[in-house]
């Protein structure tokens, strides 16, 4: 530190501390600053994203709206979920692994920092190559602007002829790289947490925020080498001419969903399992004792992780595949509900017989978990294949997704993010603030895809850029884009918070929430080393074991 | 405690807190480098077995020629040399741990040779399809599948090469010491998956494919 | 066991049994689209385990939503409570099986009852009088064809319904000239992509006379929103007579007249068929019996002499991003076109 501040003033002189911060952040290889940087860099893709949904809603609150054309909302729909999926889920799961398992190992940082700054710009440079296709896109001949092929670009409505100018490659390209991005992290967390535990951190003494990040991690490795081999394949037929979407030439367009289905199912639990962890690591917490059956939650994970390879193709029970193969993956989709709800029960066992604290965190693992349950639900009704055929491509599956990523992925992230908030900036999320984001952004969320369930099931398809009345859809749509109000002030109450207690929320301490994983046991924010001597641990809960020696966990275990 | 042999526990007496720990005897675990390159090894497979399941899909289902009977010649001096590469880069290693500096030049050496041989022949075999037989990329199901598979391999050839090729310029100019022994283990790994590919590109496209 | 429970006997036995039990449904083709409002065998079918997928999942939401509400109501910390921690517990092997093995059970339950519903669907056999259309899905439009009745036609489909002692179900062929499209009318079935390269099949088989909307559902380019569908069901006597109408090609009787002189110089023979003429163009919808239908561009518009007009002049004022361009027809011309298209009834 002393030696690079050294290099940067002397010769032309002082640089303005603005800048010198920039410079560390674009040189850093911290994984404490790199995590923040992917959760930042999330958030405001995030903000981008909210307002493309933001005006899909303004153009669905009437029938035969013409507030914008159909070939912009088609882009808009493509763009808002590519940038969700893999600008905000990706980052800010990458974000939250990387700055929190070295601190909950024991470890000064991951096992290799450099890789680690190299897989965040690689994500950074993907994000802005996917919005930099509105401007490039359009090449020489005018045609094309941002991806309008919706998020899973089915072929082979991506092939050359009918996706003309750039805008696919730009959608395959920028996608390249940040999943290269996402795999080096993947590489990193999994090596992190086998090989730099601290002593005594044996595996099954792991923080379940570790375990379920290995699992994940594991779940990146099989599940981004099969979405980039079908891009791979893509680009060669676009620019090479290949052939193997190609109907024309006896290519098969079921082909890519098969390709993209084994990527993209593995991918949601990708997304889930993190807001799991955190989960695991809060509601304990807030509810003073252990998480309830620690193996049974490891276990569950990992069946999870292996189920979760094998249903894929109930994206396509429409496709027209055998009965033989709906029913085998119809089965399969049920199948991974029981570990999933073996987790839901086991949180529950965890609160039952406790003393619940109602803070920020423990707020939003509530909704999760009503939420989540729901999600849970409605998508074992989209496994029973012939309900499936009448709720595929509908609102009803619209309203689904959304359940399981807002009303799930997203809720999570906020619990944690109030929770290690204090621990990464110092500083306590304002509380008061805190309440209005839950309420509004639960109050909208429930108003805008609640009604969506019941759109679907009267016959509304998705991805239309508008909609004839008569067909009984009007009152949902309305009630749907309303809601948007609602959760834009939550954000909105949540961004302020996050810059105000930035600037003079109440100092948090070491350890605000009283909490037993080794994070809470270093100086908030944490030295650049983490740790002063690397902590020795004889139990999963290392501070408990502190603060009760009377009574420690390694008794029990 | 039921844990998996490579990791070993911690032991201490149950009277023991933390505030007076004894020290753990024995606290190893694997190497972060081998834990990578394992990882890098199953996210390569996936990659690699999208193209192989593509490829064996459309086995068949070619509407036009040219068909895989018709040009395919098996590739038997390009296999015979990248399998032996990877005897050659045991024997490198082998000579390496045992500080003989001249073997190892040798045999790693010759693993470079012998994989650019590989590529030197692939190459050959695609301009003969390409110019005399007409199966290129977009010809049909065939020369795309054939040529994304062949091609997929090959570039991770290459990668390798540029790996092994690397060490050897540092091993040249004298910056690799005994303890880097270790990473050329990781680069051997690699090396060795490469050719593990091959084999199942090879079964897939000249036996079964044909 | 399995394959006798799933035989075409007991199949067809428990269909029938259905189709009985459902002439008493009261409902009706509407234009809200009701999936809960099947009117037909195989959406009747998925009906079914839908309502028992429904009660099983509002069964579990009711009891782990009860104990979630109540473990927050009774194990919240109260004022007088002091610092204490609460019991220490790590976990419980018993209460872990309980709700592993209970799940299981339902999941048995319902692969069961999925499997049996997917084969009765999906296996079903043809019969050998039922109706056979192929439908070959288009940007973004429907063209429909009748091979063995040699009825082309285009975005309405017209069956017949069938009455009990009297079955005829439509058999459809999907297929698809462009890109993935899927055909979803919510009443009369669960929708079946139409994906190039691929034959898919599906049947309807309507128990009530009416219109049955409905939409492509699988995303497929600009106008995948106007890319809607009617299915007109007629009693058996008076689909007979359609069919009959359909097959007479009046456009050989019409008188030439100037309007028909610019529809055949114009390029519009490019891309239109009207049998019985020159006018062979595979590339749109075929226009024999235009004004027969009920909408114009696959439901974009109603089929009026006015609306038509808007269309012919500019396709792409209705219908933004459809593959018909504006022909920049002066005025005359317009007129002239639009007479003779008011001729294809």
């Amino acid at each position: 530190m002393a030696t690079r501040e050294f290099a940067l003033t002397t010769g032309t002189g002082t640089l303005s501390t603005a800048t010198l911060r920039l410079h560390d952040l674009v040189v850093t290889t911290d994984h404490k600053k790199l995590g923040l940087m992917y959760v930042g860099a999330g958030l405001v893709f995030f903000i981008v994203a909210g307002l493309l949904a933001s005006v899909m809603r303004f153009q669905l609150v009437t029938p035969n709206n013409g507030a914008v054309s159909p070939q912009v909302f088609n882009r808009l729909f493509t763009m808002h979920g590519t940038t969700m999926v893999f600008l905000v889920g990706m980052p800010i799961i990458a974000g939250l692994m990387n700055y929190l398992v070295p601190l909950m190992i024991g470890a000064r940082d991951m096992a290799f920092p450099r890789l680690n700054a190299f897989g965040f710009w690689m994500f950074f440079f993907g994000g802005l190559l996917l919005y930099f296709s509105y401007l490039g896109a359009p090449g020489i001949t005018g045609a094309g602007s941002a991806p309008d092929v919706g998020w899973f670009a089915y072929s082979p409505l991506t092939a050359r002829a009918f996706s003309r100018g750039h805008s696919t490659d730009y959608w395959i390209l920028s996608l390249l790289l940040s999943g290269v991005g996402s795999v080096v992290s993947a590489i990193n967390v999994i090596a992190t947490a086998v090989s730099m535990r601290c002593r005594g951190m044996t595996m099954m003494r792991l923080p379940l925020f570790v375990w379920l990040s290995i699992v994940t991690s594991f779940m990146i490795l099989l599940a981004l080498a099969s979405l980039s081999a079908a891009q791979i394949m893509l680009l060669l037929d676009r620019f090479l001419g290949a052939r193997f979407f190609d109907t024309q030439a006896g290519g098969s367009a079921v082909l890519w969903q098969h390709f993209f289905w084994i990527f993209g199912h593995p991918e949601v639990y990708i997304l889930i399992i993190p807001a799991f962890a955190c989960l695991s690591e809060i509601v304990p917490v807030f509810s003073r004792k252990p998480i309830f059956g620690y193996p049974i939650m490891v276990a569950a994970t990992v069946m999870i992780a292996f189920i979760s390879m094998g249903v894929w193709a109930h994206h396509m029970f429409t496709v027209g595949m055998t009965s033989v193969g709906n029913t085998f993956f119809a089965a399969s989709t049920f199948l991974v509900a029981v570990p999933t709800g073996i987790k839901i029960f086991n949180w529950l066992g965890t609160m039952y017989g406790g003393k619940l604290r109602f803070e920020l965190p423990m707020l939003f693992c509530i909704g999760f978990l009503f939420q989540f349950l729901i999600a849970g639900l409605t998508g074992v009704m989209l496994g029973v294949a012939p309900f499936n055929w009448q709720l595929h491509d509908s609102y009803f599956v619209v309203a689904h997704f959304h359940y399981t990523l807002v009303g799930g992925f997203l809720f999570a992230i906020f619990a944690g993010i109030y929770y290690w908030y204090p621990k990464a900036v110092g500083r306590m999320l304002g509380r008061r603030l805190g309440i209005w984001h839950f309420w509004l952004f639960a109050i909208g969320f429930h108003l805008t895809f609640d009604p969506q369930h019941i759109a679907g099931m009267l016959g509304m398809p998705r991805r239309i850029y508008t909609y004839d009345a008569g067909r009984g859809w009007e009152v949902y749509n309305l009630i749907s884009s309303v809601g948007v109000a609602a959760q834009g002030a939550g954000i909105v109450c949540f961004v302020v918070n996050l810059v105000r207690s930035y600037l003079k929320g109440e100092p948090a301490g070491e350890d605000p929430w009283d909490a037993w994983t080794l994070e809470w046991s270093t100086t908030s924010p944490p030295p650049d080393y983490n740790f002063e001597t690397l902590p020795v641990v004889r139990s999963r809960r290392p501070l408990w074991d502190l603060k009760h020696p009377e009574d420690p966990d390694w008794r029990y275990e | 405690m039921n844990e998996t042999p490579i990791f070993e526990d911690v032991s201490m007496t149950k009277d023991d807190d933390l505030n007076s720990p004894v020290e753990p005897v024995d606290w190893r675990l694997p190497p972060r480098g081998v834990v990578a390159v394992i990882c890098l090894i199953v996210t390569e497979s996936s990659l690699f077995m999208i193209f192989v399941v593509a490829y064996l899909f459309y086995i068949g289902k070619s509407l036009s020629g040219p068909y895989p009977s018709d040009v395919l010649s098996t590739p038997v001096i390009a296999t015979i040399c990248l399998l032996s590469s990877s005897l050659t880069i045991v024997l490198a290693e082998r000579d390496f741990e045992r500080a003989n500096t001249g073997g190892f030049r040798l045999w790693w050496a010759g693993t470079i040779v012998l994989g650019a041989v590989f590529l030197a022949l692939t190459a050959a075999e695609w301009s003969h399809l390409i110019t005399g037989r007409g199966l290129t990329i977009s010809a049909n199901l065939f020369g795309t599948t054939f040529y994304s598979l062949v091609g997929l391999h090959a570039s991770h050839v290459i990668v390798g090469l540029t790996l092994l090729a690397l060490a050897l310029i540092l091993f040249l100019r004298g910056h690799v010491r005994p303890e880097h022994g270790p990473r050329l283990k990781l680069i051997s790994w690699y090396w060795h998956f490469v050719d593990a590919v091959w084999v199942v590109v090879f079964t897939v496209i000249y036996l079964i494919g044909r | 066991m399995l394959r006798r429970l799933l035989s075409d006997r007991m199949r067809a036995l428990a269909l029938a049994h259905a189709l009985l039990a459902s002439t008493a449904y009261a409902g009706a083709p509407d234009k809200v689209t009701n999936i809960f409002n099947p009117l037909s065998t195989p959406a009747e079918a998925a009906h079914r385990v839908a309502l028992l997928t429904l009660a099983v999942c509002a069964v579990i939401f009711i009891t782990v939503a009860c104990l979630l509400i109540y473990a927050i109501v009774r194990f919240r910390r109260r004022r007088e409570d002091d610092e204490s921690e609460p019991s220490q517990i790590y976990g419980s092997n018993q209460i872990e099986l309980a709700w592993t093995v209970l799940p299981i059970l339902i999941v048995v339950v319902l692969i069961l009852v999925t499997a049996r519903t997917i084969a009765d669907i999906e296996d079903y056999p043809r019969p050998t009088d039922a109706i056979k259309v192929t439908i070959v899905g288009r940007q973004w439009w429907w063209d429909i064809r009748y091979p063995d009745l040699g009825i082309v036609t285009a975005n309405e489909l017209h069956v017949p319904i069938s009455e009990s002692g009297r079955r005829q179900p439509t058999f459809l062929t999907l297929e698809s000239a462009d890109v993935a499209h899927s055909f979803w009318v919510p009443q009369l079935a669960g929708k079946t992509d139409l994906i190039p390269n691929r034959v898919n099949r599906m049947w309807i088989e309507p128990k009530q006379a009416g219109v049955y909307l409905g939409n492509c559902a699988e995303y497929c380019g600009t106008q995948h929103a106007k890319m809607r569908l009617r299915v007109i069901a007629h009693p058996p006597e008076e689909f007979a007579r359609w069919v009959e109408s359909q097959r007479r090609h009046e456009a050989e009787a019409t008188p030439a007249s100037a309007g028909r002189e610019r529809f055949f110089s114009t390029s519009c023979v490019n891309c239109h068929a009207v049998q019985g003429t020159s006018a062979k163009g595979t590339f749109g919808p075929d226009l024999t019996h235009l004004m027969s239908r009920e909408t114009l561009g696959s439901g974009a518009a109603p089929n009026n002499p006015e609306t038509l007009r808007v269309w012919v002049r500019n396709p792409q004022a209705i219908k933004e991003g459809c593959l018909m361009p504006d022909m920049r027809l002066s005025d005359q011309d317009l007129d002239q076109i639009v007479a003779y298209l008011l001729t294809l009834k």
